[in-house]
């Protein structure tokens, strides 16, 4: 009785904290301009579909991907014995699942088991790439000290986890084979068989352990849970959403700033007058506030594999552009005035901005805008948007493009070409054959 | 555009940012055109005083208006449109910067003033189809241009290319022989990721009788020339190579004898890329429909 009190305690305590701070990276999300991406619904499911629950985009890294999808389904799946491992806390039950499912339960068992082996192998193997092989995507300039830690970490946790799962099988296996007090026969142990004979023999002994092992299992995955908001590991919630909202027009097109519309045509048209006087507000972004909702839960989302910079041209050649960069300074800097808004209140403002004091100008103008990050995003993040919005921000804002912009932007208004030709002299090409 | 073979094409354009150009002085072409028949190249504005109507309109783009190099490929898609009989018109002195560059630089206001400038011309003509020299320009006419006002059928001339073999009217024998050339397609960003145009520049090279290969980095992995986002009008950001010889390693990497482009400023990235890599006796680089006419004896 006493440690079903506990459970729910700790049970109660782990969703709160969880939904509160889940609930400040929603209010951070949405601290974020208005979007509108509620249009197609059939083809967003469709896309989540593929992309989210079918993981689509990782197979580009077989190995990679093949890992993933290990610990991917088995993090989903042995998720179905968590419910059963709740539901025993909550009301002192051992193997409620046992009974009605009958030789069901048996095979469910065994392939928890299997995916937990395979979880295993595959969080080892993470483990090597980053610290041993030292694969280069997962180093760079914004890769500091605690996103290397925070990987390791995730990884580390799941071994505990699944060695936890593991060894309280094992002991299992053995008090029933025992016939040891409730200890009913249920299950199939194919992996946890093999590990029970390095288990003590006694009962109690035995007993203690799959107590020890069924609690941290357990605990440990609620403390998880209560992790993911201050991780990267958030990703494995934000994905499905994300990629809902993807941006579903061709990936060439960039938005046309319906406020620069309204101004062009005045300009153009001086009997034209603007549908309704839009928010003033500021052309582009400055600051993680003049974002998307989207951009920002595009940078909640972003997992740090580094697929968008390894594939980045600019960065490819030595440049300081990272796109991976470009989603966790977006990330930090929310995050910061989230904070800032639960210490100071509402209107409070520091004098730091995602521009300059974070991301940089040279990181800013080396984007070829080529779309590579954004096609190698495995949950489509857009860190070009961000770019483009930020730049849109220096030229039209401060008029702070570099100087052979300048240049073209004025041949463009002045020749109609981006060189100094007379459009004149636009047609000449056909006469010099 | 007076290029010379030393030095960086693109350098030379980036001079040109500021310089007043002299306009009238001829320049003899680089790689001779076989000329079997006088290329006539009629505008909109003929057209329309004539009171016809095109069927289909030529964008010729900036670059392939001024820039040197680039004049070569659209007097090509002129030769391929005329050889096959279709009806067409370009704009002439009436066309202007789509505005792309200025987009990608962040400039939405000149964007905008552009597009809707040309928006006017476009439907003061009522132009419903449209094909393009250009990836850049294709992809700002056929997805920016809708919300300003701006709707026509457009395509690059890579897929107009795709269509007359596929309708028999482009045949491959009349012309010159690829036997025993390595060729490989550099997709361009605004094509293929931009726009999921991947087969319509390879459709055009599959017709000949060379050996395709890919690059390493192809298709949706392809790796861009440097040019895109307004870098083709500024110096590159510190670092330590250009993104041109980079792709060049690429061709290198599989023997290619030709790099099939089928943008104007790739052409000049590739080039620049080929030169610096001191490959210009084995590598040429040349425009998908470049290639055609040449494949086609036009």
């Amino acid at each position: 009785m006493i440690a079903q009190i506990i459970f729910l305690l700790i049970l109660a305590t782990a969703v709160f904290l969880f939904s509160k701070n889940a609930g400040k990276i929603r209010r951070n999300i949405l601290l974020g301009k208005d979007l509108d991406r509620s249009d197609n619904p059939a083809e967003r499911w469709k896309i989540m579909t593929k992309v989210a629950l079918g993981q689509s985009k990782m197979v580009k890294r077989p190995v990679a991907a093949v890992m993933h999808i290990f610990i991917y389904v088995g993090f989903v799946i042995i998720n179905l014995e968590v419910l059963e491992i709740m539901i025993d806390g909550l009301f002192g039950s051992h193997r409620i699942f046992s009974k009605p499912l009958g030789s069901l339960y048996g095979l469910l068992i065994g392939s928890f088991e299997v995916l937990a082996l395979l979880v295993l192998v595959s969080c080892v193997t993470f483990l090597a790439r980053r610290n041993i092989l030292k694969l280069k995507r997962f180093s760079g300039v914004e890769m500091k000290e605690w996103p290397k830690s925070d990987a390791n970490y995730i990884l580390f946790i799941e071994i505990l986890l699944m060695t936890a799962f593991l060894t309280m099988n094992a002991c299992d296996y053995k008090l029933q084979a025992m016939h040891f007090s409730h200890y009913i026969k249920a299950g199939s142990f194919p992996i946890s068989s093999l590990i029970a004979p390095l288990l003590p023999s006694s009962g109690e002994a035995l007993e203690m352990i799959e107590r020890g092992c069924w609690w941290f299992h357990i605990v440990g995955i609620l403390a998880f849970l209560n992790y993911l908001p201050y991780s990267k590991h958030f990703h494995i919630i934000l994905a499905f959403p994300n990629v809902y909202y993807s941006k579903l027009t061709p990936k060439g097109q960039f938005t046309n700033m319906p406020t620069v519309t309204n101004e062009v045509k005045a300009m153009l048209d001086p009997s034209f007058t603007p549908p309704e006087a839009t928010e003033p507000g500021r052309f582009g972004a400055k600051d993680a506030t003049d974002l998307t909702w989207k951009n920002l839960m595009d940078s909640y989302t972003c997992t740090e594999c580094g697929r968008c910079t390894s594939v980045c041209p600019a960065n490819i050649t030595g440049k300081l552009l990272s796109p991976r960069k470009i989603m966790m300074d977006t990330r930090d800097r929310i995050t910061e005035v989230g904070n800032n808004i639960d210490k100071h209140g509402k209107d409070y403002t520091d004098d730091k901005t995602l521009l300059d004091n974070y991301i940089t100008r040279e990181e800013l103008w080396a984007c070829t805008t080529c779309n590579a990050c954004t096609d190698a995003c495995p949950v489509n993040i857009d860190p070009l948007n961000i770019i483009t919005e930020m730049r849109r921000y220096i030229v039209m804002e401060e008029s702070q493009a570099p100087a052979s912009l300048n240049n073209m932007f004025g041949n463009v208004e002045n020749n109609g070409a981006p060189w100094k030709y007379s459009s004149a002299d636009r047609f000449n090409w056909a006469d010099h054959e | 555009m007076n290029s010379i073979n030393s030095g960086s094409d693109k350098r030379i354009i980036m001079e040109e940012l500021n310089q007043d150009i002299p306009t009238t002085e001829t320049i003899k072409s680089e790689i001779e055109d076989s000329k079997s028949e006088i290329l006539v190249v009629p505008t909109m504005a003929q057209m329309a005083a004539e009171g016809k109507t095109p069927e289909i309109l030529f964008w010729v783009g900036c670059a392939g208006s001024f820039d040197e190099r680039a004049q070569k490929i659209t007097r090509s898609i002129c030769k391929i449109l005329q050889h096959v009989g279709m009806s067409y018109a370009v704009l002439g002195t009436e066309e202007s910067c789509t505005g792309d560059p200025a987009k990608r630089a962040g400039n939405e206001f000149l964007f905008q003033m552009q597009a809707m400038v040309n928006i006017d011309v476009l439907n003061g003509y009522a132009v419903k189809k449209i094909v393009t020299g250009c990836p850049h320009c294709f992809n700002t006419l056929k997805n920016e241009y809708p919300q300003l006002g701006g709707n026509y059928d457009v395509i690059h001339h890579t897929q107009l290319i795709q269509q007359l073999i596929d309708e028999g009217k482009l045949k491959t024998q009349d012309g010159e022989s690829f036997k025993g050339k390595k060729i490989t397609y550099h997709d361009a960003c605004y094509l293929g990721r931009g726009n999921n145009v991947y087969e319509a520049p390879r459709a055009a090279l599959e017709v000949l009788d060379a050996e395709l290969v890919e690059m390493k980095r192809c298709k949706s992995n392809g790796l861009c020339c440097g040019a895109g986002g307004a870098q083709m009008f500024k110096e590159p950001e510190k670092g330590k190579r250009e993104i041109s010889d980079e792709r060049i390693d690429d061709a290198i990497a599989i023997q290619a004898n030709i790099v099939a482009s089928a943008c104007p400023f790739c052409m000049t990235m590739l080039r620049d890329g080929v030169k610096h890599h001191e490959k210009e006796d084995e590598i040429q680089v040349l425009d998908i429909a470049e290639i055609t006419v040449k494949a086609n004896g036009l």
